[in-house]
């Protein structure tokens, strides 16, 4: 399966390197080519310096014939652009966006963008760990405003 | 009428200060607090710091009353964020964004977007429009429909030059608006020959412009 990474921080790089090692076909973006540097030495992936939110950056990674996107950069804007690009200029099937803000992350989901939210998960397992499993914690969003 | 500025860049201090002297009520965002209170002290109350793309921040602006949300930052994926919040968030009429790649214009009007503005773009017609050379000038991209509105100047070897309106096969969605000659308007009938040195204003859909080029420039 032909994936395009957005992003090769700790998660992207770790995203790419787990499904190379699977046998698929990852291309990983960054604008920063000592970002690659992270991936694992034996990764056989393509690895492409640029913006993913630029149309001919994406499809030099063969966003074209790609079956899922991810982006996964530190920037939350940059990832829902991209992500929309993917969606709506490539059609890729599978597209997968990482939002730290909540607010927005319940914004596009309801867009229909699937959203990976490591602030709302991450309190969550916390909170877990805290005061117990047994108390509900992760349903109450922070109020706007 | 409630504008929000997002973005205290040149272009989002010069747009604040405009429409205020206009007397529209303004807010103008800026990310960074120390460029925010530089401003309060230009503006007054009329600066909020916060990032715009926030719903928090919209929502202390008051987004939810605001007529037009403008997002002039210099990185267009924060522009059309904060555009998309405001509107899905806080069902803003209206939102302007600042496009900085001008290939991103066609994504952003995609994406819902009312208004795209792309310097480059902007500038590009400007320079095109001045150099006699170009014969085809593309004026205005209509938003609702794919219809572009071009100037064509009529040359002596141009296909079309000597015929009547009537003679010249033009594509299936285009019309002739009007013609200038010599500072005059012509109405073009379908009688009206076209001259050497018209200029020709026509409405065009986006696809068949590239044809109509063919027809009156060759």
């Amino acid at each position: 399966m032909k994936i395009v990474v957005m992003g090769c921080g700790r998660v992207g790089a770790r995203v790419s390197s787990i499904l190379d090692h699977n046998g698929h076909d990852v291309s990983v973006i960054d604008v920063d080519s000592r970002a690659f540097r992270r991936l694992s030495a034996d990764f056989g992936g393509t690895t492409i310096v640029g913006t993913g939110i630029d149309e001919d950056v994406l499809r030099s990674a063969g966003i074209e014939k790609a079956s899922a996107f991810v982006a996964v950069t530190n920037g939350d804007n940059r990832n829902i652009m991209a992500a929309q690009v993917a969606r709506l200029i490539f059609n890729v099937p599978e597209v997968v966006v990482r939002i730290y803000d909540p607010v927005r992350e319940d914004t596009y989901r309801r867009l229909g963008l699937t959203t990976v939210c490591p602030t709302t998960t991450i309190s969550a397992l916390i909170m877990d760990y805290v005061i117990g499993a047994g108390e509900p914690v992760t349903s109450r969003r922070v109020e706007e405003g | 009428m409630y504008i929000i500025v997002v973005g205290g860049g040149k272009v989002g201090y010069y747009l604040t200060k405009t429409l205020l002297s206009e007397g529209y009520e303004v807010l103008l965002i800026e990310r960074q607090a120390d460029k925010a209170e530089l401003f309060s002290e230009h503006f007054g109350s009329m600066v909020l710091a916060g990032d715009g793309a926030e719903a928090t921040t919209l929502a202390a602006a008051g987004a939810a009353r605001a007529n037009v949300v403008i997002a002039v930052t210099g990185e267009d994926e924060d522009n059309l964020v904060v555009c998309q919040v405001a509107k899905q968030k806080f069902h803003v009429e209206r939102t302007i964004a600042r496009v900085n790649n001008p290939k991103n214009e066609q994504l952003f009007r995609m994406l819902g977007i009312d208004v795209t503005v792309s310097q480059t773009n902007y500038i590009l017609h400007l320079i095109e429009q001045s150099i006699p050379e170009h014969a085809f000038v593309h004026l205005l991209s209509l938003r609702h429909a794919d219809f572009a509105i071009v100037d064509v100047s009529i040359a002596e070897d141009s296909p079309a030059a000597h015929k009547t309106i009537g003679e010249i096969e033009l594509p299936k969605d285009c019309i002739i608006a009007a013609i200038s000659r010599a500072s005059e308007l012509v109405i073009p009938t379908p009688q009206v020959n076209l001259l050497p040195n018209d200029d020709v204003i026509a409405i065009a859909h986006r696809e068949e412009e590239d044809e109509l080029r063919e027809v009156l420039v060759g």
